[in-house]
């Protein structure tokens, strides 16, 4: 059980750092973005490439997946989202979906559909017997690893000037203008930052989720599905959301395999029934 | 006499900010009844309550005598309480004639027919154009509605409400941003209205209020401040306090 | 009644009514199977695809409501007229009701999670609903057969007179003759006061709300009615092919029928047609270039399509297609008044 609840725990915060830049993006632009997990997928191949081919060592790789990642939206967001900020949902929806289907396919052409797999260094494998429970090293690195980045994002929205302007304008884009906020770059750095944590979740998620060419189509589910549970207006309803949702996948499969994937959509949409809004936000809708 | 729209105690919390603070109101059938007051004191949020936008913290309303708390804001048009907005909320693509078609075919219990086309029912498009013609909108009938300049648009506001019949009226300051010429045809058209209609009217323009109305009623921090005839508030000098500062002359 | 009403009624109604080059377009497509009758096959995929993109113009042309998991109506209706073939009821026309039934079950029920919410719930729950039932038809193989997909279909002649002949001539009948019925009846719906009010609803559902109309009670029946639809292009699909699996349920589906509608060309009901001929279209040419990576063209029309403005190519092509059939004026040479 113990072993249970801590890789649920550890997918849980997983999905945490690869969807907090999506929560920040819907809930600050109000723009559908589907394509989120090609920066993941993005972070995912550099880290495989430079741990094989490189042979750099893993840790070095992170940050190196995270700033990839993070360039990489940056260019995007300057490029391509920028210009449809203003367009109806669905022209968003219909667009991302063609990001999505491209990075998909030109991956799997250059690259080719087999799995990407991560040189890990040897003191994070294995298992520690920890609590009763048995646990993997890897896992457990994921998880104090993204417990430390929560905290730092955290951190950042609430004790820096960079993290005010941004809780400003995520509260009211036009009251932030009016006080002098550009919104905009707030924006675009927020984007790249978004994509920077996207980046780093698929280069820690390679080993434990599988990393190929079809990884944006398989878990945007579950990146919209902790976005709209727990809902667009802060991080903290993005981190327990991820936390509810790494637990309750990890738990179906094993307690109830026959049904597996289901739990977590039917749950999904019990929430969304039931709130909405999604489960942490303040009152009101968008 | 039942009044023709009552309030009770009526509140209205966002949070901590207390946008309607126990509003007790009636007003009585076929009145001209203005709601004035400064910027921020709650003349919206009060209207979007009436009509069922937003839901009471606490309080009741009653249209007619009949509680209508509870009861959704298209219910609430049905039993004849109809308003417009104080920024136009028209639809955007479709003509006045379709747009008011719609209100009127709405209002014989005749929307959710799915078979006849629209524009088939000889009452419904004879009235749409009757109502048309009478606001000034008759050469307009069939031009889209984002074509249509502000002030035409505006009159399409009103129409659009009128067109429900009802019975209470209530003008999110129907004249605002409207062109000195329009402006002639609205009061005009408000002055027309039927006296057994009665009209709830939320303006800045002190002088149509003055020519127009009753009775007024002044909300100043989403509170009653007072209320009484027009001549009782032209002289209140609180009224004029919480309007022009305390320096004002005249 | 007087000239200036009888006139506003001929003026409303006449985009309502029946075009000449509507009975070209029917006669032209009927046409199509004595000349090109080893295509009849595709011809039938091809109107079968042009109903799914209809059921979903119904509900994102006409109610707003944007959909990534339409294929779920789609899936019921297959497996509902593939299980009852399998299992001795394989009339056709029986199949459809079925489907139609099961479809607009699943889709009544569901609307009401729609209504309350933004674009984005609204995005996940359909989403989430196509998805479960996927995960369903997945884990209760042992009923739809799973990933191989259902096995044992006997589908009978239609009304017991037309059997399925192997060219398929008898498929593009069949499905040419319900798209075409089930055109007319959506051209009533969306040209009745039902009609005109989801279009206030989609424009402006607050005001919509301000005059009297229940847009949750709209909704509710646009979207089961749209489910109906997508259930019988499903069964449709099923019937002609005689087969049935998993990928009519697939999230690939709801984004293709997507895009088959928005090249069609959103909110005109005859989009969801053109626009099935057209993606047949590109699907063959492009199928000759790179069998394989056919998604990432799929992304590159979608992506170019918004950027260049979809919404923009349908009013200029509306404007052409107006100005060659004189349909649609909106003002009268001798009206006054500006436009």
């Amino acid at each position: 059980m113990v072993t249970i609840l801590f890789d649920g725990i550890a997918y849980g915060m997983l999905l945490f750092v690869l969807a907090c830049g999506l929560t920040v993006t819907m809930g600050l632009m109000n723009f559908i973005n589907l394509s989120h997990g090609a920066f993941a997928l993005a972070g995912g191949y550099v880290t495989a490439a430079l741990t094989q081919k490189a042979g750099l060592p893993f840790l070095l790789c992170l940050p190196l997946a995270f700033l990839f990642s993070a360039v990489l939206g940056m260019l995007a967001e300057k490029l391509l989202y920028r210009r449809l900020y203003q367009r109806s949902h669905l022209d968003q929806v219909l667009f991302t979906i063609g990001i999505v289907f491209m990075t998909v396919a030109a991956v799997d052409y250059l690259i080719g559909s087999q799995q990407q797999s991560i040189h890990l260094p040897d003191w994070l494998r294995g298992r520690l017997d920890l609590l009763g429970g048995s646990i993997g090293v890897y896992r457990l690195f994921i998880i104090v690893l993204c417990g430390v980045l929560a905290l730092a994002i955290q951190w950042l929205l609430s004790h820096t000037r960079f993290g005010s302007q941004l809780r400003a304008s995520v509260d009211d884009p036009r009251v932030a203008r009016g006080l002098g906020i550009p919104v905009n770059q707030v924006f675009a750095v927020t984007f790249a930052l978004g994509c920077g944590l996207a980046g780093l979740g698929g280069a820690l998620g390679a080993d434990l989720l599988g990393m190929d060419p079809t990884f944006p189509i398989k878990f945007m589910i579950y990146f919209l599905i902790v976005v709209t549970v727990g809902g667009t207006s802060g991080i903290m309803g993005t981190f327990f959301a991820a936390l509810l949702l790494g637990i309750a996948d990890v738990a179906g499969k094993y307690y109830v395999p026959q049904i597996g994937a289901f739990v977590i959509y039917a749950l999904m949409v019990a929430v969304l029934i039931l709130r909405p809004q999604g489960l942490f936000t303040r009152g009101g809708s968008r | 006499m039942t009044a023709a729209l009552t309030t009770h105690d009526l509140v209205k919390n966002f949070g901590g900010l207390v946008a309607t603070d126990h509003v007790s109101l009636s007003i009585a059938k076929g009145a001209r009844h203005a709601l004035i007051g400064p910027n921020g004191a709650g003349k919206t949020t009060l209207i979007n309550l009436l009509t069922g936008v937003l839901q009471p913290t606490s309080g009741r309303i009653q249209l007619m005598g009949e509680d209508v708390t509870a009861i959704s804001q298209h219910s609430r048009v049905k039993r004849g309480l109809v308003r417009t907005f104080q920024i136009n909320q028209l639809f955007a693509d479709l003509t006045p004639l379709q747009s008011l078609g719609l209100a009127i075919s709405e209002r014989h219990g005749q929307g959710s027919d799915w078979w006849r086309a629209a524009g088939t029912d000889q009452s419904v498009v004879a009235e749409a154009v009757e109502t048309l013609a009478q606001f000034g909108l008759g050469d307009a009938l069939h031009i889209p509605t984002h074509h249509l300049p502000y002030g035409k648009q505006r009159l399409l506001e009103i129409a659009l409400a009128f067109a429900c019949k009802p019975q209470v009226l209530l003008l999110d300051e129907p004249a605002a941003g409207v062109p000195e010429e329009e402006r002639h045809d609205i009061i005009r058209i408000l002055k027309s209205l039927p006296a057994d209609v009665t009209i709830v009217l939320i303006e800045h323009d002190m002088e149509l209020v003055f020519s127009y109305a009753d009775r007024i009623t002044v909300l100043v921090n989403g509170g009653i401040l007072t209320e009484g005839s027009v001549d009782e508030i032209a002289t209140d000098a609180r009224v004029r306090t919480v309007y022009l500062g305390e320096d004002a002359h005249d | 009644m007087t000239h200036s009403v009888e006139n506003a009624m001929a003026v409303m109604t006449r985009t309502a009514r029946w075009s000449h080059w509507e009975t070209l377009f029917w006669l032209a497509s009927l046409a199509l199977l004595p000349i090109f009758p080893n295509k009849a096959l595709l011809f039938s995929q091809i109107a079968i695809m042009g109903l799914f993109a209809l059921s979903l113009d119904l509900i994102l042309g006409y109610a707003g409501i944007v959909s990534l998991g339409h294929a779920a109506f789609f899936g019921i209706g297959a497996y509902a007229a593939g299980l009852m073939a399998k299992h001795g009821l394989g009339d056709p026309t029986l199949g459809l009701l079925a489907a139609a039934t099961g479809a607009a079950l699943i889709g009544f029920v569901t609307s009401f999670l729609l209504l309350r919410g933004s674009d984005l719930t609204r995005l996940m729950v359909t989403l989430g609903i196509a998805l479960m039932l996927f995960e369903a038809a997945n884990r209760f193989a042992s009923i739809t057969g799973g990933a191989d997909g259902l096995q044992g279909m006997m589908v009978k002649p239609v009304l017991g007179l037309f059997s399925f002949d192997l060219y398929g001539r008898t498929a593009y009948l069949y499905s040419l003759t319900i798209l075409f019925l089930l055109l007319i009846l959506a051209r009533r719906i969306v040209y009745s006061p039902f009609g005109l009010s989801l279009r206030a609803v989609k424009a402006n559902s607050l005001r919509a709300g301000a005059i009297g109309i229940s847009s949750a009670t709209r909704l509710v029946a646009i979207y089961t009615i749209s489910a109906a639809y997508s259930g019988v292009a499903g069964a449709l699909s099923a019937q002609t092919t005689q087969l049935v699996s998993l990928d009519v349920l697939d999230f690939h589906r709801s984004a293709d029928v997507m895009l088959v509608l928005v090249i069609g060309g959103v909110g005109w009901l005859y989009g969801g047609i053109i626009g099935a001929i057209i993606f047949s279209l590109m699907q063959d040419w492009l199928a000759g270039i790179t069998p394989q990576y056919w998604e990432f063209w799929i992304g590159l029309v979608l992506v170019v399509l918004v950027l260049v403005g979809h919404g923009r190519l349908q009013s200029y092509a509306r404007m052409m297609i107006d100005a060659i059939t004189q349909k649609g004026r909106v003002t009268r040479p001798d009206q006054r008044g500006t436009s």
